[in-house]
């Protein structure tokens, strides 16, 4: 790298600027910060690094050798169950897109309602969070998947009663191998409630489960849950993704209905920034690593594959789809579907700028990852009263209904025009990759070649 | 299903734990003020899990895992030894145990009261939410594990570890502490602790003086992040 050349007034010499690729700008502020802090990043959302993912794949839709169904005269079906293996009450969705567990106390009230709103409209499903289940979420969602976290927050038997499927989570993807944090400026007074908590603390959530330790006392776990809830509904088990083979076999073993796996991209309210860079693996190799693990199981039709982690876009969904997930969850696509990182909130049909807010954060709108700074200046991730009501349930209920529409919509697309009248139809066949990283992780050939690295068969 | 004098009797011998645990979930308004008896519980696990019966289940032998799980009103007695996650999540009602508690008893339970005639093994009343929990014995490692409410009374001894990262649960031990966890710290104990003594022991059913007990309570030097960084991150 060539030194870039300043000229220097005060001595007429040049001054070194030339850039260190071991201690550049970034690391250097990362220093700056530790020494000045002496506590570690913590901020949310998901990992920011390029990574490879859903990108680098591209459909081989229909030409001569395929035969493509009409766009808007032939029906391709979206319809998804889930939850088939041992619940009398599985989950039927309209589409395979669902909305990923964000707790009461990351998300405002506000939020939580929209979300239910809208996916109800949608005919999918919502999820609670490390915090227990709010009369909101539930009266505003028509099919509600309750999680059961390590710290078990508001968890409650009259509220499991309530609830239409079980997700218990040992992990997510922005943080595999710890626990939840929520820090004191969002524990307002219902969210201490709601979590026995003393009001203002920086809550640190469990990273291990109370009382269970290992696959073989997880599946007496799951059956005590199922015992509770007369074995009527399904239950999830969600993984962060890492050694997903293994665990995806030990969740079928403990007895988990549906197993959802969530890669590096997936998001969250709060945790460390080393957490969400540097652990776990992206979620491009996660979804044929699920797939093969039931495949290798047997299990393959009667446990679903649920697969989360920055999925943003109706092609993501239909390359998901395509390489093994029978369906798929969306967090922070739905946080910026409801204005997350928008310059602007709207006061009635008034649109109010926001960007002086971002700025008390530090940040310029589009930048923004300070959910755990409970100062969302759209009122989304806040317990504010004042700051949530910049996200009225009604308009953000409206602006998801639509997000959710155009993923279904692309997928569709997509999906007939590889010839499937039903979405759940797309094979890893129709896929090839554009990067020789993409090729091997998602095990499809590189574009234009019959090379999948990494299979003896096609190397 | 037989009733034998006053009481309902269900014989896991010769029904599925299954068809019982659904018997007391369906039949909950007319149990209601009875006894049920359950026999030959033969360590399974999840025995009277879920219920919600204002009854009183007597459990005649040893129970596995999750015995009396969230549960909720019922006066369940195990005349036995208690697997893993007794009475985990509970909400009301109270749990006797007349034998010992393996681990994890009382996990994260938000009411009510558990008594352990015997001793408990590690991590009782982990993440304990509100119940009241009185061991008769000692209790393993990590006992009070982020409790966040309720009390934990131990009336023989605590092994190390005891209240690692406390909230605002309270424990008592009468016997010898043998290490404190990280932030627990002993307190001074005041006139409401010797009340709820009294009162805890008493409907536990054990003798001993409230002023043989110490108070282990949260130092509350954990509750943020790095104080000297106040919010600033």
């Amino acid at each position: 790298m060539r030194p870039r050349i300043i000229e220097n007034k005060m001595s007429q010499r040049p001054l070194n600027q030339e850039e260190n690729a071991s201690y550049d700008r970034h690391t250097l502020a990362y220093i700056h910060l530790a020494a000045e802090r002496g506590v570690y990043d913590i901020r949310g959302l998901g990992a920011k690094r390029r990574l490879p993912t859903l990108d680098d794949l591209v459909f081989l839709t229909a030409s001569a050798s395929r035969y493509p169904l009409e766009g808007y005269r032939e029906k391709c079906e979206t319809k998804t169950i889930l939850g088939t293996r041992r619940a009398a009450k599985p989950i039927e969705l309209d589409i395979p897109i669902t909305i990923a567990g964000m707790s009461f106390g990351s998300l405002s009230a506000n939020a939580k309602e929209a979300i239910g709103r809208a996916a109800s409209e949608m005919g999918t499903s919502t999820t609670t969070g490390d915090g227990g289940m709010t009369p909101e979420e539930r009266d505003s969602s028509q099919t509600l998947v309750y999680q059961c976290l390590p710290s078990r927050y508001g968890f409650n038997p009259a509220d499991l009663l309530k609830a239409d499927a079980i997700e218990v989570v040992l992990g997510q993807g922005a943080k595999p191998g710890g626990g939840g944090m929520l820090l004191g400026q969002k524990i307002s007074e219902r969210v201490a409630r709601m979590r026995t908590l003393p009001e203002g603390i920086d809550q640190r959530s469990a990273c291990r489960h109370p009382d269970w330790t290992g696959p073989d006392d997880l599946a007496i776990k799951i059956e005590e849950l199922r015992e509770i809830t007369r074995w009527q509904i399904p239950i999830y088990v969600k993984l962060g993704a890492t050694r997903v083979k293994e665990d995806v076999k030990l969740a079928v073993h403990a007895g988990a209905d549906v197993v959802v796996v969530d890669g590096m991209q997936g998001g969250t309210a709060a945790t460390q920034q080393v957490f969400i860079e540097h652990t776990g693996i992206p979620t491009l190799p996660s979804i044929r690593l699920g797939r093969e693990a039931l495949d290798e199981m047997g299990v393959t039709g009667q446990i679903q594959l649920i697969l989360s982690g920055g999925i943003r876009t109706g092609a993501d969904v239909a390359k998901a789809l395509a390489l093994g997930a029978d369906a798929v969850s969306i967090g922070q696509g739905v946080l910026m579907a409801l204005g997350c990182n928008s310059h602007q909130w709207m006061d009635g049909d008034q649109a109010v700028d926001a960007t002086a807010d971002y700025e008390r954060l530090g940040v310029s709108p589009g930048y923004c990852h300070h959910c755990q700074s409970g100062l969302c200046p759209v009122g989304i991730t806040t317990q504010d009263d004042q700051l949530q009501k910049r996200m009225q349930p009604e308009w953000g209920a409206r602006r998801l209904k639509n997000y959710l529409q155009v993923l279904n919509m692309e997928l569709t697309t997509l999906a007939r025009a590889c010839g499937k009248s039903n979405v759940h139809h797309l094979e890893p066949e129709d896929l090839v990759a554009l990067t020789v990283e993409a090729a091997a992780m998602a095990k499809v050939p590189l574009a234009g070649t019959d090379w999948i690295p990494g299979d003896p068969s096609r190397g | 299903m037989a009733s034998v004098k006053d009481a309902v009797v269900l014989d896991l011998a010769t029904q599925s734990l299954r068809d019982a645990n659904a018997y007391l979930h369906e039949h909950a308004h007319e149990l209601s003020g009875k006894t049920v008896r359950i026999l030959n519980p033969a360590g399974l696990h999840s025995i009277a899990a879920g219920a919600n019966v204002d009854t009183r289940i007597e459990i005649e032998g040893h129970a596995g895992y999750y015995a009396a799980g969230m549960n909720r009103q019922a006066e369940i007695t195990i005349h036995g030894n208690a697997g893993c996650g007794l009475a985990e999540n509970m909400m009301s009602g109270i749990v006797r145990v007349k034998g010992n508690a393996s681990t994890c008893a009382g996990a994260t339970a938000h009411g009510g009261v558990l008594v352990i005639e015997g001793d408990a093994s590690s991590r009782c009343g982990i993440s304990l939410k509100g119940t009241e929990i009185v061991v008769g014995g000692s209790v393993g490692h990590m006992t009070g594990f982020m409790a966040q409410a309720g009390r934990i009374v131990v009336c023989g001894d605590a092994s190390h570890g005891l209240g690692d990262s406390l909230y605002e649960a309270i424990l008592y031990v009468r016997g010898a502490v043998q290490g404190l966890g990280a932030d627990a710290e002993e307190q001074e104990m005041t006139p409401e602790d010797f009340a709820d003594l009294e009162r805890l022991l008493e409907l536990a059913g054990f003798s001993h003086e409230p002023t043989e007990f110490k108070r282990i309570g949260s130092a509350r030097q954990l509750y943020h992040w790095n104080p000297d960084a106040a919010q600033d991150y």
